[in-house]
């Protein structure tokens, strides 16, 4: 019997067992139980079918929402590999000061996405931000609009998440760097391959299991953007930046519309688990069955 | 039938005095509100005060942002720990926690001061009535129908104080040629719809206001008026500044003030932060109830008890809510907060020329208005507005598509 294999493991595993399964299942289905009702202020049974999830989808703010997760998730994580990739080949370059460097780049990371938010707040402000210092230092064709703009605010975001996140992925691309054997490197000089082509098809392809580690706690990241995009923006102009998570705690917490959170919330969870559920057969199914033949 | 009452009431009145003194002695009340910019922290310490006169603490829990504050005190009522007394509008925000059984029914001491009596108007009784039971305390009167203009501005490029927002709209241009903004707004949504009501009732007269969001009539929506309601809102909206989205009301205000941008339309809360800084009302800066009707919403905030473990509690509860509709604490109280006060006894003598406004008008029933959020659930409101401000900030949707998606929201049964 596989199950009382490790018995004293089992147990010693059983109260985390236990919480995932009334904290996360409990709560998943429990939100989905009061997706079906018409609950407003507070929880009440109130049974009224699929209606939240059909004014859902009615909304347009809801699909400005999903638009935007897709803009956000694509550009940060594909701005945050680029960047990130370059300072660490850049760093790579046995620079003097390069701890410095190191600090300065990863510092970022180090601050709360509330801060990040704010401090992009003010720098990104048409009226004190650096648009008007510039206007004030006889540079009065500049104009850097992004936060105030429609169409670019959600970029504007990107940026500022850009900015966060991509000491990190540095960090983690330099740690690959580093493991790179001096033989690789003495070989490609040998053979004459330009250097930007070195890093490209040779050591690139090398640094795969750092590019996933990025991705993967990356993309984590993306799904529950929240209090970047509500000290940045608070969703605006309009609803221009809105995301899922910021409908969902908008309605859970300030709109008194429980139903309709709890039905974004769902729909959140579903669509995590779509995007998952192929990775994770692949993980734990497909690598098993071929790593037991 | 009224004379037994009334007879009642006088031989209870004073009876009840003597309870709230019993209960009286040190009580602990811990108040969750709203009130953080500085003309409203004036008008809070003077419940504070009053508290504390009676010898008892008071614990200020203020939190940024009505939507926020309210989150907080639900949530800790769910919680188990709730706050003695907390803040909502005068709307139908708190309705669930009246079903639910959650908070604490203030008839005992209602009926023993004759609130029925005294607070006007009476729809105010209604907003805080369920069952024949009292469930809240109104303590003030805003409302949203101003538009406040620096007088200074309008000195300087020559123009007349606006009366409308047509002549708003005919002077503007002069002002932006001038350097200033001639429209300041904060561009959060409940300042953005706020606005947009502002505009609506002044444009089409509260009979058709209430025919669309009272009735839903659909065919009074669609007769023409309500789409010049929001061509005005579009043309007064190409002569605000770009650092508007997200601005903060007071911050908005604080433009008008310094001289930066000529008009703000906002509740007459903003007449607490003129008076902070020092301006003298008709004088330094205008306020002007545009539209050849004048009205004035029955807007405004209560106070509302929520139930606690603690048996002891209700008379604390009580003895605040009765300190809060106190004639004295009514008039100092609405005076720091630019407010009407919720009864008409009230000593009103150091009313500015802007509160002596208000308080003409509401003493006219046929100038008394409702507003959307009295009739309908803050999902039809919340569905509504987001309208309204992605009209606000998109420059292509258009008026036509707005009329179809508000008709939406009208027949959706929301």
């Amino acid at each position: 019997m596989p199950l009382f294999r490790n018995i004293a493991s089992m147990i010693a595993l059983l109260p985390m067992i236990v919480i995932s399964l009334t904290v996360f299942v409990g709560c998943i289905i429990y939100s989905f139980v009061y997706s079906l009702t018409n609950s407003k202020l507070i929880p009440v049974f109130n049974y009224i079918g699929f209606d939240q999830y059909e004014r859902l989808f009615k909304q347009r703010k809801w699909d400005v929402a999903v638009e935007n997760i897709f803009i956000y998730g694509f550009v940060f994580t594909i701005g945050c590999l680029i960047i990130g990739f370059l300072l660490a080949v850049l760093i790579d370059q046995k620079i003097r000061g390069e701890s410095l460097f190191r600090t300065i780049f990863l510092y970022p990371y180090a601050m709360s996405f509330v801060v990040t938010g704010l401090v992009w707040k003010w720098v990104l402000n048409p009226t004190f931000g650096l648009e008007n210092s510039m206007h004030m230092w006889g540079f009065a064709w500049f104009e850097l609009d992004w936060l105030v703009n429609r169409d670019l605010a959600i970029y504007a975001v990107c940026i500022a998440a850009v900015w966060q996140g991509a000491g990190f992925v540095m960090v983690l691309m330099l740690a690959g760097l580093r493991g790179i054997d001096e033989d690789i490197w003495k070989s490609l000089s040998i053979e004459g391959v330009a250097k930007w082509k070195s890093y490209i098809f040779v050591i690139l392809p090398m640094l795969r299991p750092m590019v996933v580690t990025a991705v993967v706690l990356i993309a984590a990241g993306v799904v529950k953007v929240y209090d970047l995009i509500l000290t940045l923006t608070s969703g605006g102009p309009g609803y221009a930046t809105t995301t899922p998570a910021l409908y969902v705690m908008e309605n859970f917490f300030k709109r008194a519309d429980l139903g309709q959170a709890f039905a974004a919330s769902i729909i959140m969870f579903i669509s995590v688990v779509c995007i998952l559920a192929p990775w994770a057969f692949y993980e734990f199914y497909l690598r098993n069955k071929y790593a037991a033949n | 039938m009224k004379k037994f009452f009334s007879i009642l009431l006088t031989i209870f009145i004073p009876l009840s005095f003597t309870n709230v003194s019993k209960a009286a002695g040190h009580m602990e009340a811990e108040v969750i509100h709203w009130w953080t910019s500085g003309g409203e922290q004036a008008a809070i310490s003077q419940f504070a005060e009053a508290w504390q006169e009676m010898g008892n603490t008071w614990i200020d829990t203020a939190i940024t942002g009505g939507e926020n504050a309210r989150g907080t005190t639900v949530n800790r009522i769910i919680g188990g720990n709730p706050p003695t007394a907390a803040q909502f509008n005068i709307s139908k925000q708190f309705v669930d926690l009246v079903e639910q059984g959650l908070l604490q029914s203030l008839e005992e001491v209602a009926s023993a001061e004759g609130w029925r009596d005294f607070i006007y108007p009476p729809e105010l009784i209604e907003t805080c009535e369920f069952e024949g039971e009292f469930y809240c305390v109104p303590v003030n009167i805003h409302s949203w129908q101003w538009m406040w203009i620096n007088n200074d501005v309008y000195k300087q490029v020559g123009l007349p104080v606006p009366q409308t927002f047509e002549e708003f709209l005919a002077g503007a241009p002069t002002i932006q040629a001038a350097g200033i903004i001639p429209l300041a707004l904060g561009g959060q949504g409940w300042q953005e719809s706020g606005m947009f009501d502002v505009v609506a009732s002044s444009i089409m007269g509260f009979p058709l206001m209430q025919s669309i969001y009272r009735d839903k009539d659909v065919d009074a929506f669609r007769d023409g008026r309500f789409e010049s309601v929001l061509n005005t809102f579009r043309e007064l909206n190409t002569f605000t500044d770009e650092g508007s989205p997200g601005r903060l009301w007071n911050d908005t205000t604080a433009m008008v003030i310094e001289g930066k941008a000529a008009m703000q339309v906002m509740g007459d809360w903003a007449r607490g932060e003129f008076a902070v800084a020092g301006m003298e009302a008709m004088k330094d800066y205008s306020c002007v109830i545009p539209g050849k009707e004048k009205y004035v919403a029955l807007g405004g905030d209560v106070f509302v008890f929520p139930k606690n473990d603690d048996p002891k509690v209700k008379d604390v509860q009580l003895a605040m809510a009765s300190m809060m509709v106190n004639p004295t604490v009514q008039a100092n109280f609405n005076n720091a907060k630019g407010s009407l006060p919720m009864r008409l006894d009230v000593d009103t003598s150091a009313a500015d020329a802007c509160m002596q406004m208000g308080l003409d008008l509401i003493q006219n029933p046929d100038a008394i208005m409702r507003e959307s959020d009295d009739w309908n659930t803050p999902a039809f409101t919340n569905a509504w507005d987001d309208i309204i401000s992605e009209f606000r900030n998109d420059p292509n949707y258009t008026v036509a598509q707005v009329m179809d998606d508000l008709e939406g929201v009208l027949t959706s049964g929301l």
